[in-house]
């Protein structure tokens, strides 16, 4: 397909997030929560539905689908109702999910985000319809068990908050970026570990497509259980193709529901059942409805973190850092922290160079070395040493990146220690620089006689020979003066 | 001993004068003598009840008194007993042995109360007549061939055949009310809330209630106490100080000519329209005499949505429910699977289908047609509001009386099979219990009489929330004053 | 309102209970006189009243986030149809 065609297409996507709440013991009952227990030893008499269990609600499942609500700026519900899902499947022991149906916890927000990069990137607002409370599933294993499935239900009960947006992207990227923020503001409010790869963050993207200027949405279908930033941008990637491309050969989507094989990068259709969507949904009479007061919710804002948007407008507004900058700055709260730890102790007119070698030096080692950034052995005081030794002029930019390869190797206890340590120093002393430049001159002839005969090559070549002879050491700007000044240029 | 009351087999054991051990062998013995004609065991705990009792003779031994030490009684099968196969009457839970106890049953065990086993009743507490037990029907003790009523049909039946002097119960729509009426002794549902229903197999969540069997309101007010008190795994529990019910009958009243002088007994017309059996008509007017001549006064009052609507909004309410929390009984975690499947699919159909009986089936499926796509407003939502309606009925009627009057049941106990095929003739019998599950009231039955033919009848009291103690109390009076509860019927020999 | 054949196969599927193609018409019958039964309650006009689920209309007290549940894998699997490895067997699970 070429890319006008596509172009002809509006592309509308909306995304369903399961995340995980990192809460101790699960929504209902009192079995721990812990991931890679073996098979059904974290599944108490309530999570397998034994006859007589009742289920009790996790006060910490609450709070922090109250911290999201405030995270996002919606509405934390003062009454919200618990209803009974009604589905048979293996890993559902009650037969139903305990679910919130008509009255959610949490009810509208945004989330607002930068999407591309450089020249081309954009802001961009996707509005949250609903978050609600909801209990997780076991696991299905298919692996053979005398040609049976295999049913571990340690993960049935682990609250969820299922967090549902607008239908307002209208790109794959867009999507991705959404999940990104959403990913991070869920571990910056501390409600999610944001384990990827443990399932705790999944997303559902319904997409549809509709010809550019068409009022009516397209049919959607709905790709399940996305659990990689990747996956998700390639399921919807193929998802859209697909669906243009039926559309265009004058066919037609119907509403269903896929799941991304990444083996192939292509979606097929779930196995359906007749029926399966009349989930029979009812207030669960086990539980009775949640109320949550002005007062708990004051208590709960009282200890929220500065939110990464607040924190990323502070830093262009107090330390002039561009909006890309504060974005990428504030992209995890770990990260943010360490800058703000950096510039304090750097001082706020450092802020800049602060910023960029977090982002640069400091970034590539923790990604080549997969470090966490809280595990750095560079310190944010040690990298505000060196920041604060570049900008006084006692080591050049290039010297800096060797004191912070030592600092990260353990080698000395600051920038100080280091450049004292390996004489790292900057040579500044006019008379010892001026020694230099006239050996070198007596030495090459030659570049100075090219330089004469109007050669400004020359020049660079001389001065160049002058760091070398310093063996980098010399202050740049000081041997380029003093070089001009000899040469009587 | 057999026909002692709570309190006096409390004297004698406290005087050492009989051990909570031969109390168990005593009744144990009756048991093996008499309940294969009644058949109200599913299952006899010899074994455990021994061993109970010998604990708690040691609790005894060294001085400990407790209300219910070494007192023997049965659990309704419905509660979940750890070690002891508990079967909810059905071929689904035919061979569950609960890895854990009811609350209920812990709060026993620790009062030392000595169980005997487990009861008889409908599958999963669903029907009036203890006649949809997998395990067979229970007769009346009164009359061979006439059902016990039910759902605690087993409970109601072992106590008026003193097979134990205590049973406990549920009571959904009934369950606990009716079968004391149909066996001549007295059964309390407190307020709803109050019996933890935690390890109590769910039939109708909200309706669900726990409650006590005794041949008085006395032996009632000791085993309700026992059961009672707040439980952090029940969401649903009440969290309030349980209800002192002893005490207050033990006080003696102020006026003993008149105990119940000040009393306004609520008479609701509707309940006494029409349809009432005459023997019902005549036995509820001689206690209602009865009660004025010990001072209550009676006045008329209307439970017009009550009367009309219970039957319908508990029904669609009971049956949505009970559709959803039957959906547990999948055949993959215990109970029933079924020896023959092909798929996933079908072992689901086969295990449900096999390992429930008709009636299950009957309201799983009702449950399910309420609460589906395009019925939900029609049938579950109005239902919801209608019993709203009944509870303001009863809220206005509680600013004009301070206990309602009413039948149990519009008859005396039936043949059994004589409604069996008739799902709806069985239904409209509850009509003036259901009420009261609905609003969450508490509910009182005690006998008041007999009909022509010998089978006992009762009357009922119904209460504001938490009104336990004044149901009690005011039951009590009548007891004291009548001879009813003492009446016991005549086993033929084994 | 009576149920057809076909909405009683549709409330089988729903509730997984096989029903038994003989005696369909029976219990047609006896759930459409139920649901005769509680249409009586149609008439009744309710459109300012509540819908009440729960008879002493509290709200939910909450528990401290702690965990309290050991581990009894083995005592809750000697009750179960067919387990292994510690897993509960069914028959293969198809997406």
């Amino acid at each position: 397909m070429n890319r006008t065609a596509q172009s002809d297409w509006e592309v509308v996507i909306g995304i369903e997030t399961h995340v995980q709440l990192n809460t101790a013991s699960k929504i209902f009952s009192g079995a721990p929560t812990t991931f890679g227990a073996e098979p059904n030893r974290q599944a108490c008499a309530v999570d397998l539905a034994l006859p007589g269990v009742l289920p009790v609600l996790n006060r910490g499942a609450v709070e922090r689908a109250i911290r999201f609500g405030l995270g996002i700026g919606g509405e934390v519900a003062a009454r919200s109702i618990f209803a009974r899902k009604n589905y048979f499947y293996p890993d559902l022991p009650k037969g139903y999910q305990i679910s919130q149906f008509e009255a959610p916890v949490v009810i509208g927000g945004s989330v607002r985000f930068r999407v591309g990069e450089g020249e081309a990137a954009y802001e961009k607002t996707v509005r949250l319809t609903r978050a609600h409370l909801e209990e997780d599933a076991g696991k299905s294993l298919h692996e053979d068990f005398q040609g049976m499935s295999g049913i571990d239900l340690n993960r049935a009960g682990t609250p969820l908050l299922e967090i549902v947006s607008e239908p307002d992207m209208r790109s794959a990227a867009e999507a991705v970026a959404y999940a990104r923020t959403l990913h991070a503001l869920v571990r910056w409010i501390d409600i999610c570990d944001g384990n990827l790869q443990e399932g705790s963050f999944r997303c559902d993207a319904n997409v549809s497509v509709r010809r550019r200027g068409d009022e009516q949405l397209g049919t959607r279908r709905e790709i399940k259980n996305l659990n990689s930033f990747r996956f998700l941008q390639e399921a919807i990637e193929a998802e859209i193709r697909w669906q243009i491309e039926t559309l265009e050969d004058g066919g037609q989507v119907q509403q269903a529901t896929v799941l991304f094989d990444e083996t192939v990068g292509e979606v097929r259709v779930m196995r359906t059942k007749e029926d399966a969507h009349d989930y029979r949904y009812f207030p669960d009479p086990d539980l009775l409805p949640l109320e949550i007061d002005d007062d708990w919710v004051a208590r709960v804002r009282a200890e929220m973190p500065e939110l990464p948007a607040a924190m990323a407008q502070r830093f262009t507004d107090e330390y002039g850092l561009s909006g890309a900058d504060a974005s990428v700055l504030t992209a995890s709260r770990e990260q943010a922290a360490y800058f703000q730890d950096c510039v304090q102790a750097a001082g706020s007119a450092l802020a800049k160079p602060c910023a960029n070698w977090v982002m640069g030096e400091l970034a590539a080692r923790l990604n080549r070395t997969e470090t966490a950034i809280a595990d750095a052995p560079v310190r944010p005081v040690q990298l505000a040493g060196l920041v604060q030794r570049i900008q006084d002029g006692t080591i050049s930019n290039n010297t800096g990146k060797k004191v912070f390869e030592a600092l990260w190797n353990g080698e000395g206890a600051d920038a100080d220690a280091i450049i004292a340590a390996k004489g790292l120093k900057q040579v500044s002393d006019a008379g010892a620089i001026e020694k230099m430049i006239d050996d070198v001159l007596a030495a090459n002839q030659k570049s100075v006689d090219e330089f004469r005969a109007g050669k400004e090559k020359a020049f660079n070549a001389l001065v160049g020979q002058v760091m070398k002879a310093s063996r980098g050491q010399a202050n740049p700007a000081q041997v380029n003066e003093l070089l001009r000044r000899k040469l009587g240029a | 001993m057999i026909d002692a009351s709570v309190a006096e087999l409390r004297q004698a054991l406290d005087a050492r004068k009989v051990s909570a051990t031969e109390l168990a062998h005593l009744f144990l013995n009756r048991i093996d003598a008499h309940d294969a004609a009644i058949h109200a065991f599913i299952t006899v705990d010899r074994e455990g009840a021994l061993a109970a009792a010998a604990a708690a003779d040691e609790r005894l031994a060294r001085g400990e008194r407790a209300p219910l030490l070494g007192i023997p009684f049965a659990h309704k099968d419905i509660f979940c007993t750890e070690g002891v196969r508990t079967t909810c009457g059905s071929k689904m839970l035919e061979n569950f042995i609960s890895p854990y106890d009811a609350h209920v049953v812990t709060l026993l065990k620790e009062a030392g109360a000595v169980s005997l086993g487990k009861l008889n009743l409908d599958e999963f507490a669903m029907g009036s007549s203890t006649e949809t037990s997998y395990f067979g029907a229970t007769h009346n003790p009164w009359r061979a061939g006439y059902v016990p009523g039910g759902s605690s049909g087993g409970s109601a039946a072992a106590v008026a055949a003193r097979l134990v002097p205590l049973a406990t119960g549920t009571d959904t729509g009934g369950s606990v009310r009716q079968p004391a009426a149909f066996c001549g002794i007295t059964g309390i549902k407190p307020t709803y809330g109050t019996v933890s229903r935690y390890g109590m197999i769910a039939y109708a969540s909200s309706c669900d209630q726990g409650g006590a069997f005794g041949a008085s309101a006395q032996d009632c007010a000791a085993l309700l106490e026992a059961m009672s008190g707040f439980d952090e795994r029940d969401s649903t529990s009440l969290n309030r100080p349980a209800p002192q019910l002893r005490a207050a009958l033990d006080a003696a009243p102020q006026d003993a000519a008149r105990p119940l002088a000040g009393l306004r007994l609520g008479v609701p017309v509707e309940f006494f329209r029409d349809g009432l059996h005459p023997d019902v008509v005549r036995a509820l007017g001689d206690a209602r005499r009865q009660y004025e001549a010990l001072g209550a006064q009676c006045v008329e009052i209307s439970l017009e949505h009550a009367a009309r609507l219970a039957i319908p909004a508990y029904y669609v309410l009971a049956s949505a429910e009970a559709s959803s929390n039957l959906s547990r009984y999948d055949g993959v975690r215990y109970g029933h699977r079924a020896a023959d499947y092909d798929d996933l699919d079908s072992m689901y159909c086969n295990s449900r289908s096999e390992g429930f009986g008709a009636e299950v089936r009957r309201r799983i499926l009702i449950g399910a047609y309420v609460l589906s796509h395009g019925y939900y407003d029609a049938y579950y939502l109005q239902a919801q509001r209608l019993r709203r309606l009944i509870a303001q009925d009863f809220r206005a009627a509680f600013e004009r009386c301070d206990l309602i009057f009413a039948p149990v049941s519009p008859t005396p106990a039936w043949k059994i099979g004589e409604k069996a095929d008739d799902p709806v003739a069985m239904y409209l019998a509850d009509i003036h219990t259901l009420a009261v599950n609905l609003a969450g009231l508490p509910g009182l039955s005690h006998p008041c009489g007999f009909s022509e033919e010998g089978l006992p009848i009762g009357a009922q009291l119904i209460g504001p929330h938490f009104s336990e103690v004044r149901l009690l109390e005011v039951a009590h009076r009548f007891q004291q004053n009548t001879d009813w509860h003492c009446r016991r019927p005549v086993l033929s020999a084994a | 309102m009576s149920l057809s054949h076909a909405d009683l196969r549709r409330l089988g599927r729903l509730a997984k209970l096989a029903l038994d193609e003989h005696q369909l018409a029976a219990l047609n019958t006896q759930l459409d006189n139920i649901l005769h039964l509680v249409d009586e309650m149609q008439a009744v006009d309710t459109r300012d009243v509540a819908p009440m689920s729960h008879p002493l209309e509290l709200t939910a007290r909450l528990r401290a986030d702690a965990p309290s549940e050991p581990d009894r894998r083995d005592a809750f699997q000697q009750v179960a149809p067919q387990a292994e490895s510690g897993l509960y067997l069914v028959p293969k699970v198809i997406e």
